[in-house]
Formats: structure tokens, C-alpha cells, sequence
């Protein structure tokens, strides 16, 4: 089942599948270029399109016609010439284009002309006190088990934070019979008037009408909590309730299930690790590479398209992925580009697709609160490390992330940083009277996913390898 | 704490969890078998042996980690089931050799 790429070399190799990844390996492979897609989920998709080809959800409204979109670029992909592997991780990527890739528990070596970074986006953390008690998952969490397996909660259920996502995942758990028994919406008031200056575009975007729909449809069936300020999980060994702080009131909820949302940030690990450079985006709250208007990185030869060039949903992601495979065969392949849309074409659907987005960032930009927590919650999962430990170890000298591992081991652990860089950043940066762009991120190297010793000794050696490290 | 929706039409597959038998369905990744199923799934961390559920479900927080087949630290998020497999909920750290 688990199959090795056929060649050693491609002109395009197209990382995460995505909307943008499908765009982007089925444009590159539609105007001739030898195209490798690598995806390390099951089957194509992404999240947003998860289990597309798979879901055991038939009753298609229940997912709604935005998801069922994602089976066109599926369909688009597989009438093309792309080679696609699945359950494939790529572990390395360098500035020559060399790429490492993780299929079946065995490593293969694959070199490219031009790599496209598809590795879309991931939960912003959320940590509140309790968030690593079983039973506190991601909205997205639900989300992906709800399209791949047809599962929703059955025990009280709450639903928290802020955003797009959550209310579609909320309708969504609500048509196939799922439970919610509350929402706690986080959104700051003040956001509201933020918003305002920018209301005009997403006004007379698309995601205006759907967005009102989704949250009556919500609305007429689960209590909403709006203007929650405080919130935390408590529970022995495994949540047992919810409480938190609207209006001023405290209350606490018995709850079986927790899921926490407040937006998407970009998985810059691999992109990173590859050398091109990142920006801290101040209305995104995140980390965003530098790109110019085709996609391209500070790394020549590495585009990045979909989420992961910024939060701007699946229309751009798949758009940006276009632009990108376009840009790729007007460098690869000049002649074979008249074939496939012009780019002034694919820059006006951008710009549509893009339309409003702005307005959701001002609205749905998260609280300090939530993003930066004190005292004995966890900041790093993986190793346990608390706020109060990090705001010591700024204390006692340590500068930034870096340092930070020397001290604490934040984002050493299997995550590598994942699900604690941003709130690393922030909190230092907040501790020692910085910006986040001062205070930078994690140094992200290979392996960007851990793979076993085993793994890598198997790796073929020529003579020269060899030569390099035995003696005599 | 998950139910199966009844419009669920795959065929079942059996997997042993600690030894004991669980049908979940052709499709279903390791850890949305077990959170659908009513075993308790929690693992222990590495570091303070504080009990654990997935997270994320997409392959980036590592909470999912459990034994498949005699091999520690997999991602259970990312990986299929099959007929006969065997899972470990892990206690702690990775055994070596394993």
C-alpha cells in the first residue's frame, strides 16, 4: 500500500493536499511539468475538505455545499498526470530543494525545481487553566471526526471561543443529532467597533449571508453565552465542568466535552525550517512568511500557498495555490502557461476571495486573555511547563523561545512548538516590554516531525557517506 | 463522549485495544476508533504521567500517541485501523525497543 515516489527528481513537488495543494499539483501537472504531491493524511482534502472522497456523512446539506466543493479539485487532480502519496510526512526540507519524506515507515530522497508549501493552517493555542484534561479537545478535533467518521458528541457538550468555524461546526454537530448544550462566545465587545471601519466588504462578501444563516440556525437550538471574559476546565483525571465569567456572573457547567476555538494560525514549521524568513503579522497575531504576489518565499525555489501564506481562507487558498503552480510554469516552462488561466485572471479571484477578511480578523481577533495565560496553566503541553515557570525562567535572563528550551524544554517535545510557540512568544514578549517580531520564535530545524533512529540508519549511504564518519 | 451517527454505513472492523476486542469502521483513524468506542482510552505523559486524550486530531499535538502493533509513539490520529491490529495505551514514556 505505502508506495515510494517513482522518480528522483520532479520540476514541481507540491507538499500538503489541501485546497491549495490540489490546486496547485493539478495546475503544475495540467501544463506538463512532472508534479509529486505529498499529503500525510489518509486521503486528499485537507481539513477544510477532509475525507472527502471518504465521509460516511451522505446526507450532503449536512455538511453543507462549501465542503462538497473540495470533490471538483479532487476530481481535477486525478484526471491529471500528478503522482499523489498519501500518509507521507516530509521531515526535511532544504535550500537546494531537497526533500525527505517519511512513507510507511521508511525514508526516500527527492530533489525538486520548485517546491510548493501547502501546509495550510492550525488551531491558534488556547491555553486556558485545564485545556490538557481528557475530555478538552479542538473544535477542529470534532470537526475532522465528524467529516471521517460520522461521530458527534453525545455527553454534555460545550462549545468555546470565537470565530467562523465554530459555528459551522456547531450546525454541523446539530444536523447529524449530535448534543451541544452551550456556547460560550469569547468574542470582545470592543471588536465589534474595530470591525466596523471594514463591515462594507464582508457586507458584499459571500461570507455574509451564510455566516447570519448558520448562526439562527445555531442560535434557535443551544444557549449562547456571549461576552465570555474568563474560562476553565476542572475535572479529576478527565473534565467533569466548565466555568466561566460573563458580564461580570460567574458560573459553572458539568460538562463531558470542551471544545475550544479561536481562529487559525499558520504551520509554519516546515517552511521555517527550510529558511524563509517569517513576519509577526499584528492583526493576525501570528507568524506569516514573506512572500511576494505570486507566492514566493525568500528561499528561491519555495512558494508557499493556502493558510499558510496567511489565514484567508479555502476560495484564496485554493486561488493562491493556481497562482502559485502558474508562476512555477511560467519559470519552469514558459510556453506551456498560455495554457492555464492568466494570472491577471487568477490575481481578480484572489482579490474576491480575500474580500472581507479583514473584517473577521478585527472581529475575531482573540483576547489577551486567552492567549496569554498566568500562573500554573500550561503553556507547553508537551513538557508541562506552566506560565508561571516561563515568566521565572524571563526572570532569571532567559531572552527569548530559544533560551527559553535551555531553561524549561518549552518546544522540545514531540509538538516542536506547535501548540506552544505562539503563546511562548507572546508571553515573553509581554514579560520583558517587547514586540513578538523582537522576541522571534522558535529556531526550527529537521526533523520537522520526529521519526525513529531506526528510520534514519536505513537510509542508503554511498561510499562517501562512509568515508565521512568511520575512521581507517 | 462521541456517537455514531446512524446514516454510517462502513463496514465494521475489529481491533483489540489492551487485549480486548473493539469493532470500529473501515475508515476510522486509531483515535477516533477509541474515542468512539468505551474504553478508556487516556494515556500518561512521558514527563508528570498526567492522563491524556487527543487533541487535535490532525496530526500536530502528539496527545494521540499510543502503541500500534508494537510500535510506541505513533500519531493515533493519522493512522488507519485494520482488521486484528493491536493497541497499547501508553503509560508514560516510550518503551526502548519498542
Amino acid at each position: 500500500m505505502t508506495v515510494a515516489p517513482k522518480r528522483e527528481a520532479y520540476d514541481v513537488v507540491v507538499i500538503g493536499a489541501g485546497p491549495a495543494g490540489l490546486a496547485a499539483a493539478a495546475t503544475s501537472a495540467e501544463a506538463g511539468l512532472s508534479t509529486l504531491l505529498l499529503d500525510e493524511n489518509v486521503g486528499p482534502g485537507g481539513q477544510v475538505f477532509r475525507a472527502i472522497s471518504s465521509t460516511p456523512v451522505t446526507e450532503r446539506d449536512q455538511l453543507g455545499a462549501d465542503y462538497w466543493a473540495g470533490a471538483e479539485l479532487v476530481q481535477a487532480l486525478r484526471a491529471s498526470s500528478a503522482e499523489v502519496i498519501h500518509r507521507a510526512t516530509v521531515w526535511s526540507l532544504d535550500r537546494n530543494l531537497d526533500i525527505a519524506v517519511s512513507i510507511g515507515g521508511a525514508s526516500a530522497f527527492v530533489k525538486a525545481k520548485r517546491v510548493i508549501l501547502a501546509t495550510g493552517a492550525l488551531e491558534r493555542p488556547f491555553p486556558i487553566s485545564g485545556w490538557t484534561l481528557p475530555g478538552v479537545m479542538t473544535a477542529g478535533a470534532a470537526q475532522t471526526m465528524l467529516k471521517s467518521s460520522a461521530l458527534v458528541p453525545d455527553g454534555s457538550t460545550v462549545i468555546a471561543g470565537q470565530g467562523p468555524l465554530l459555528w459551522l461546526l456547531a450546525a454541523q454537530i446539530l444536523r447529524l443529532g449530535g448534543r451541544i448544550d452551550r456556547i460560550l462566545d469569547t468574542t470582545e465587545r470592543g471588536n465589534y467597533f474595530a470591525a466596523l471601519p471594514h463591515a462594507f466588504a464582508f457586507l458584499t462578501s459571500p461570507y455574509f449571508a451564510k455566516g447570519l444563516a448558520m448562526m439562527r440556525e445555531v442560535k434557535a437550538k443551544v444557549q449562547i453565552v456571549s461576552g465570555v471574559t474568563e474560562l476553565f476546565a476542572s475535572g479529576d483525571g478527565q473534565l467533569g465542568s466548565v466555568s466561566y465569567v460573563a458580564g461580570g456572573k460567574r458560573e459553572a457547567i458539568p460538562a463531558d466535552l470542551l471544545l475550544l476555538h479561536q481562529g487559525v494560525v499558520p504551520n509554519v514549521n516546515l517552511a521555517m525550517a527550510a529558511g524563509v524568513e517569517h513576519r509577526w503579522d499584528d492583526l493576525q497575531l501570528c507568524w506569516s512568511p514573506v512572500l511576494d504576489a505570486s507566492g514566493n518565499s525568500t528561499v528561491p525555489g519555495i512558494a508557499i500557498a493556502g493558510d499558510g501564506a496567511g489565514i484567508a481562507g479555502a476560495n484564496a487558498a485554493m486561488v493562491r495555490g493556481r497562482i502559485a503552480a502558474r508562476a512555477a510554469v511560467e519559470a519552469l516552462a514558459p510556453a506551456a502557461a498560455a495554457k492555464l488561466a492568466p494570472m491577471a485572471a487568477l490575481r481578480s479571484d484572489l482579490a474576491k476571495a480575500e474580500r472581507g477578511r479583514i473584517f473577521l480578523d478585527a472581529l475575531f481577533r482573540p483576547s489577551p486573555q486567552f492567549r496569554i495565560p498566568s500562573g500554573d496553566t500550561i503553556v507547553c503541553r508537551c513538557e508541562e511547563v506552566t506560565a508561571k515557570d516561563i515568566l521565572d525562567a524571563v526572570a532569571i535572563g532567559a531572552t527569548g523561545p530559544n533560551q527559553l528550551k535551555a531553561y524549561r524544554r518549552t518546544g522540545m517535545g514531540p509538538c516542536q512548538g506547535r501548540l506552544c510557540g505562539l503563546t511562548v512568544t507572546e508571553l515573553m514578549a509581554q514579560a520583558r516590554g517587547k514586540t513578538a517580531q523582537e522576541i522571534g520564535y522558535y529556531r526550527l530545524r529537521a526533523p520537522v516531525k520526529p521519526i525513529t533512529l531506526a528510520e534514519l540508519a536505513a537510509v542508503p549511504k554511498s561510499e562517501a557517506d562512509v568515508k565521512a564518519v568511520v575512521r581507517g | 463522549m462521541f456517537k455514531r451517527s446512524e446514516q454510517d454505513k462502513r463496514p465494521p472492523v475489529q481491533i483489540f485495544v489492551d487485549g480486548v476486542a473493539v469493532t470500529a469502521r473501515q475508515g476510522d483513524t486509531v483515535s477516533a476508533a477509541l474515542l468512539a468506542s468505551s474504553c478508556d482510552a487516556r494515556r500518561s505523559t512521558a514527563v508528570s504521567g498526567a492522563p491524556r486524550l487527543p487533541y487535535c486530531m490532525m496530526g500536530v499535538c502528539f496527545d494521540c500517541l499510543v502503541t500500534i502493533d508494537g510500535v510506541g509513539n505513533r500519531q493515533g490520529c493519522l493512522v488507519p485501523v485494520a482488521d486484528g491490529m493491536q493497541i497499547e495505551i501508553q503509560k508514560g514514556k516510550r518503551e526502548i525497543g519498542r
